[in-house]
């Protein structure tokens, strides 16, 4: 049995649905790259998932608009984030603390909403694969790369994104002048508050994507708490891909391709308790934690509000 | 006399921060086509109404209180300690399992050893962040939540095999829970309701965590650390010491909140495959308890009970007038956000005063003395 994880359908089963299951993590530690290059950590990201899933779900539910919910969840997420920016920008609220209560709000408005709206569990008919004509035909690979929904081609597309905005263009620049250095940059004459709105509403809008790719394109359903921690995971792995998007892109493969390798141990039948086996990726998660926190080091205005000194 | 009013009004911002919540929640209440007045009175009712729905709050209250104690221990120290709910877990699963095993000894001494068991499973569930924060400068709220994802598969694993009841074995439900602990090994109860011995030992445990943090070396050095960690670090404290110390005691309050839902409330450890299946989401609550105490052990004791309230009332809403009690989860997040937002408030009063206190002290230079300064002049 232990043999049936090395055959060739199998490794093309894990890594396919590896992918697949990367894409809510890449949404959301994508955006919370963004803030926390800019000073800001946002720790209510899972509760801005979840209300971006249940959104973008009862929309499509109601409208059979799949990118109705998905723009509703957007905007969803972007208010979130405002209320997040002011909070934290404006108020000078601890962040970690402040996002634990977002985190809150969210978990308990899409459940409430969930209960009061849909009720029972339901189905939509989530975003369709997409065969990309040609590729998608090539053994193995075509399986892997070009056999997947719209959501998770635009979230493998953000991380190239990402990458150029962070590093080329000036709004980069300005993101990480605010994150290192926020009295400098506000001397330069930079609006620390206007840069740090943008990431933090960018953030909440990622995130609210994230829980839409959920919800009408993975899993096609949506259930209270259905992300059950990913959020916080999303978060970590900001931190485990030292504030890259390319690290960020490995550690959101690594941490779901070992979700994907439990599940097709599961599947298998391989005796290993599927708890213990559920247990993999989180003490992953840690013992990369270890080894990577001491190499890199995190932007220095990382959770300090801003204040200028008069 | 001036001062004591604006210590009243610092203290007064949690409760107004919770009344601007309720606010919301009586909007939200409008939009779902619920009056808000029967339904906060449904609330108020199943929380405080009678006697036993006292003592049901009471009942509620006594994890979030015990939990929230670690809090104020951990946050006063600055280590951000989210790992609450797998800290109450693995508590619960190593008291549970002295309960299950050590079946000969007198009660007492029993539940004495089953406590000092949750303590010790909850401080090395959180002793483990601890030293991982302190000595590999891993980011405590990310190692803590991990560490709950862990502890939730390890309890399914444990409760779904090794430690399952023999009953549940038998029958094809298989409902993840252990064996029943016999009755003398129960924490005795109080009153005639459900309110059990571990409310009274959260209470008196208040009073020795406020006597820990405030007249201790040790306490004082916690909160030191807390504070100022560069300057800790320069008058000699060992300052990853008292990190892991902050962290092992925050861990091993929670681990006692488990135990005693073991042995005052459920008399088995039973879940439904996730945290709050066990927990009551009691990890995260007492984080919110603690908070709105302004992270003092004396004040968590009333916030706890209000939040217990809202937990016990938010069932009896559910039921009278139908609304989800989801809602109090998301109300319980606004008072979060509400009560860490109003510390700027208390924070520029505070600055003003002490800028008042300094002109008392040093009365205004005149106005000619003051284009001058002899200490920039080098005069």
């Amino acid at each position: 049995m232990i043999s049936d994880l090395f055959s060739i359908t199998v490794v093309i089963g894990i890594i396919s649905s590896g992918i697949r299951l990367a894409t809510p993590y890449l949404y959301a530690s994508i955006g919370e790259t963004f803030g926390q290059r800019s000073g800001v950590l946002n720790l209510g990201v899972e509760g801005q998932m979840l209300l971006g899933a249940f959104t973008a779900f009862y929309i499509t539910l109601k409208t059979g608009s799949l990118w109705g919910g998905v723009l509703m969840a957007m905007i969803v997420g972007a208010l979130m984030g405002l209320a997040m920016a002011y909070v934290t920008v404006n108020l000078h609220a601890v962040q970690g603390i402040s996002g634990i209560g977002f985190y809150l709000f969210g978990l308990g408005m899409s459940n409430l909403l969930f209960q009061k709206l849909v009720g029972t569990v339901e189905t939509v008919q989530g975003f369709p694969k997409i065969y990309i004509p040609g590729l998608s035909n090539i053994s193995g690979i075509g399986d892997i790369f070009f056999s997947q929904n719209i959501l998770v081609y635009i979230a493998f597309l953000l991380v190239p994104l990402a990458w150029f905005v962070l590093n080329k263009t000036n709004l980069g620049l300005m993101i990480r002048a605010v994150g290192e250095n926020p009295d400098a940059a506000d001397s330069l004459g930079v609006s620390v508050t206007r840069v740090r709105y943008f990431t933090i509403i960018l953030g909440g809008i990622l995130s609210a994507l994230g829980g839409a790719s959920l919800s009408i394109g993975l899993l096609n359903v949506f259930q209270q708490n259905m992300t059950s921690g990913l959020g916080f995971i999303a978060v970590a792995l900001v931190y485990f891909g030292g504030w890259r998007p390319w690290g960020v892109l490995g550690g959101a493969l690594l941490f779901s391709m070992v979700n994907s390798l439990q599940l097709w141990i599961q599947v298998l039948g391989i005796p290993i308790p599927s708890e213990i086996a559920l247990m993999m990726p989180y003490v992953l998660t840690i013992l990369v934690l270890v080894a990577s926190v001491s190499r890199v080091r995190s932007p220095s205005a990382l959770t300090k509000p801003f204040e200028r000194e008069d | 006399m001036k001062s004591r009013l604006n210590s009243l009004i610092d203290a007064l911002l949690p409760v107004l921060a919770t009344l601007a919540a309720l606010l919301v929640g009586a909007v939200m209440l409008i939009l779902l086509k619920v009056n808000p007045i029967i339904a906060y009175k449904a609330l108020w009712d199943g929380a405080f109404g009678s006697s036993n729905a006292v003592a049901e709050t009471l009942v509620k209250a006594t994890p979030l209180l015990l939990v929230g104690l670690g809090i104020c221990i951990s946050f006063r120290g600055n280590v951000i300690n989210i790992g609450g709910e797998g800290q109450m877990i693995i508590g619960a699963i190593l008291a549970t399992w002295v309960g299950l095993n050590f079946t000969d000894l007198p009660g007492w001494l029993m539940i004495t050893l089953a406590m000092l068991a949750g303590i010790l499973g909850g401080g090395i569930w959180g002793g483990i962040p601890g030293m991982l924060k302190a000595y590999f400068n891993v980011n405590e709220i990310l190692s803590t939540v991990m560490m709950n994802a862990i502890a939730v598969q390890l309890m399914n694993f444990l409760l779904r095999g090794p430690m399952i009841d023999p009953a549940q074995a038998q029958v094809a439900s298989q409902i993840p829970q252990t064996a029943r602990l016999e009755e003398i090994f129960r924490l005795p109860r109080l009153i005639p309701t459900r309110l059990h011995l571990g409310a009274l030992i959260a209470v008196i445990l208040a009073i020795l965590v406020y006597i820990l943090l405030w007249r201790t070396t040790l306490g004082y050095r916690i909160r030191a650390v807390g504070e100022n960690l560069s300057a800790s670090k320069y008058a000699g404290i060992k300052v990853q010491r008292y990190m892991v110390l902050a962290m092992l005691l925050s861990g091993a309050f929670s681990g006692l909140a488990g135990a005693t839902q073991v042995f005052g409330v459920n008399y088995r450890m039973i879940t439904d495959g996730s945290a709050t299946g066990f927990t009551g989401s009691a990890g995260f609550n007492g984080i919110v308890a603690a908070l709105f105490g302004q992270l003092h052990p004396i004040l968590t004791i009333p916030a706890s009970i209000l939040f217990g309230g809202l937990l016990v009332g938010a069932n009896t809403m559910q039921r009278l007038v139908q609304v989800p009690s989801a809602l109090i989860t998301a109300l319980n997040g606004l008072v979060v956000v509400f009560v860490v937002s109003s510390e700027i408030w208390r924070k520029r009063r505070q600055r003003k005063r002490q800028m008042v206190a300094q002109q008392k002290d040093n009365p205004p230079l005149r106005p000619e003395d003051k284009q001058v300064n002899p200490m920039e002049t080098g005069a």
